[in-house]
């Protein structure tokens, strides 16, 4: 038997083979199917709950993100030579962790030259550096963005003026709305102050950057801007 | 050599054999009787399991002139592992895995708890002792050249819990939840996302979103007490059971002695 069994080098039916109680023209012994039948359904119970599992984990990434529009404060609040901070909330639930400090003054009309329209009426600047993700904090004496970690240095307008950082700072969407400043979804820029979909920190967007690091599909700039 | 013991008292001293027990093998004292006990015990598992075979198997092994301290970097890299595993499970009896409640649990434990900050740090400092080990380990490895055939195998298993040693010190050093461990997570998910194309997705995945969000500390504090410590205890298992099986290698600076009848026998 065994030696039949190591023998055949064609594809032989069972009853060719000459297994014992093999029907005429069995392909698959009843061993043999028996085997498969007993993998595919071991194969089958850890998919059950393996694929769900990795569904969960993975599912965050395709999670839509919601726009919010927080308000911060009457117009009257911001100038148009120098920033007032204020706090915002990113995420909610999470307490302190979900806050953020954000830059906020007027479109200045000497200084500013990206074309306006109803979403940068106010400026918000935000505080994460564009290198590594540390909190920038204005420095009003010098009119500049300092980012304490690695020495990053943005200008007045959040461009890069020097150190790591690989973009000018992210900012939100702005509106007035019942005479108060309502700050909306983050936006990236690239070095010409041109809006960009999203990104993280670290992730240049001038050149081939905004291909090398694609924008996610659940959080886009607002449409048309 | 001439006995320099102090006699026995009394009371321990061996009972001199009765008449019928003059073979020389019947014991009857008290610590006989327990060890034969004992004894009894490990044979009916034994007889149940035969775990002994391969209890000698790892543990007797025959191993190479010239084995050294070097040779204990691997087990130092364990008992750390262990040490992390027992005060880790301490710190879990007390840790709270969410964003406005983990730092109050770590302070309560730190400041209040009997023994706890000494724990605490034993885990802190043990991770720290663990990298380090980890890689005097991989180092005696490269330099006495025990990666060649036929342990390649073993190498990649070692440096794969290299990656997941290092993968525990990322995730945990995001639970104690203070302005350091918040910012460097910050930092090292921002660096993790500059990967051209994938980097944005792994970000994501890691923190489950684009934000730092509700779930990303629960997250990482089930990838550090859950998924990782569980796959680096198998690689461990496979690691070990590599290393019984292939032997440990002699340091390169000892010549191989071939006894001069061996010789003979070959010819």
């Amino acid at each position: 038997m065994a030696r039949e069994r190591k023998q055949p080098k064609k594809k032989l039916t069972t009853d060719e083979a000459r297994i014992p109680g093999a029907f005429e023209g069995e392909t698959v012994s009843r061993r043999r199917f028996m085997t498969g039948t007993a993998h595919a359904a071991g194969g089958i119970a850890v998919a059950a709950f393996t694929l769900p599992a990795v569904g969960l984990a993975v599912a965050p990434v395709f999670e839509k993100q919601e726009t919010r529009w927080e308000a911060v404060g009457p117009v009257a609040d911001f100038p148009d030579d120098t920033y007032i901070p204020r706090t915002l909330t990113l995420v909610t639930g999470i307490g302190d962790v979900g806050k953020s400090t954000v830059y906020i003054r007027k479109y200045s009309t000497q200084l500013d030259d990206e074309p306006r329209d109803e979403y940068n009426e106010y400026i918000a600047i935000s505080t994460r550096c564009m290198h590594l993700g540390c909190p920038v904090r204005f420095v009003a004496a010098s009119e500049r963005f300092i980012c304490p970690c690695h020495g990053g240095v943005y200008d007045f307008q959040g461009k890069v003026d020097g150190g790591p950082p690989v973009r000018p700072l992210d900012r939100f969407y702005t509106r007035v709305r019942n005479g108060s400043v309502e700050v909306g979804p983050r936006f990236s820029v690239n070095s010409e102050l041109k809006r960009f979909s999203p990104r993280d920190p670290g992730m240049p967007l001038d050149g081939i950057g905004q291909y090398l690091y694609p924008a996610r599909p659940t959080a886009r700039k607002l449409p048309g801007t | 050599m001439a006995n320099l013991k102090p006699p026995l008292p009394r009371a321990l001293r061996p009972k001199p054999k009765g008449p019928s027990e003059d073979n020389g093998h019947t014991k009857t004292g008290p610590k006989d009787k327990l060890a034969e006990k004992g004894i009894a015990t490990i044979d009916w598992i034994d007889e149940r399991t035969s775990l002994s075979g391969g209890a000698r198997w790892l543990m007797f092994r025959k191993i190479p002139k010239g084995t050294n301290w070097f040779y204990t970097l691997g087990s130092a890299t364990m008992f750390a592992f262990l040490s992390q595993a027992v005060t880790g499970v301490i710190l879990a009896m007390y840790y709270d895995p969410s964003a406005t409640r983990a730092y109050e649990s770590m302070r309560y434990l730190t400041n209040e708890v009997f023994l706890g900050e000494f724990v605490r740090g034993m885990h802190k400092w043990g991770s720290t002792v663990m990298v380090i080990l980890v890689f005097l380990h991989m180092a005696r490895t490269f330099f006495f050249g025990a990666y060649k055939y036929p342990r390649e195998l073993n190498w990649v298993i070692g440096v794969v819990l290299l990656i997941l040693t290092l993968f525990m010190g990322f995730t945990g050093y995001l639970l104690p939840f203070d302005q350091r461990s918040f910012w460097a997570t910050q930092v090292g998910l921002a660096i993790n996302g500059t990967g051209p194309l994938v980097g944005p997705y792994l970000s994501d995945f890691a923190r489950a979103g684009p934000e730092f969000g509700v779930t990303t500390l629960s997250r990482f504090y089930a990838l550090h007490m859950l998924v990782l410590p569980g796959l680096i205890a198998a690689m461990i298992g496979a690691h070990l059971y590599l290393v019984a099986r292939l032997g440990t290698t002699a340091p390169p600076w000892m010549k191989a002695e071939i006894p001069a009848d061996s010789r003979k026998d070959d010819a």
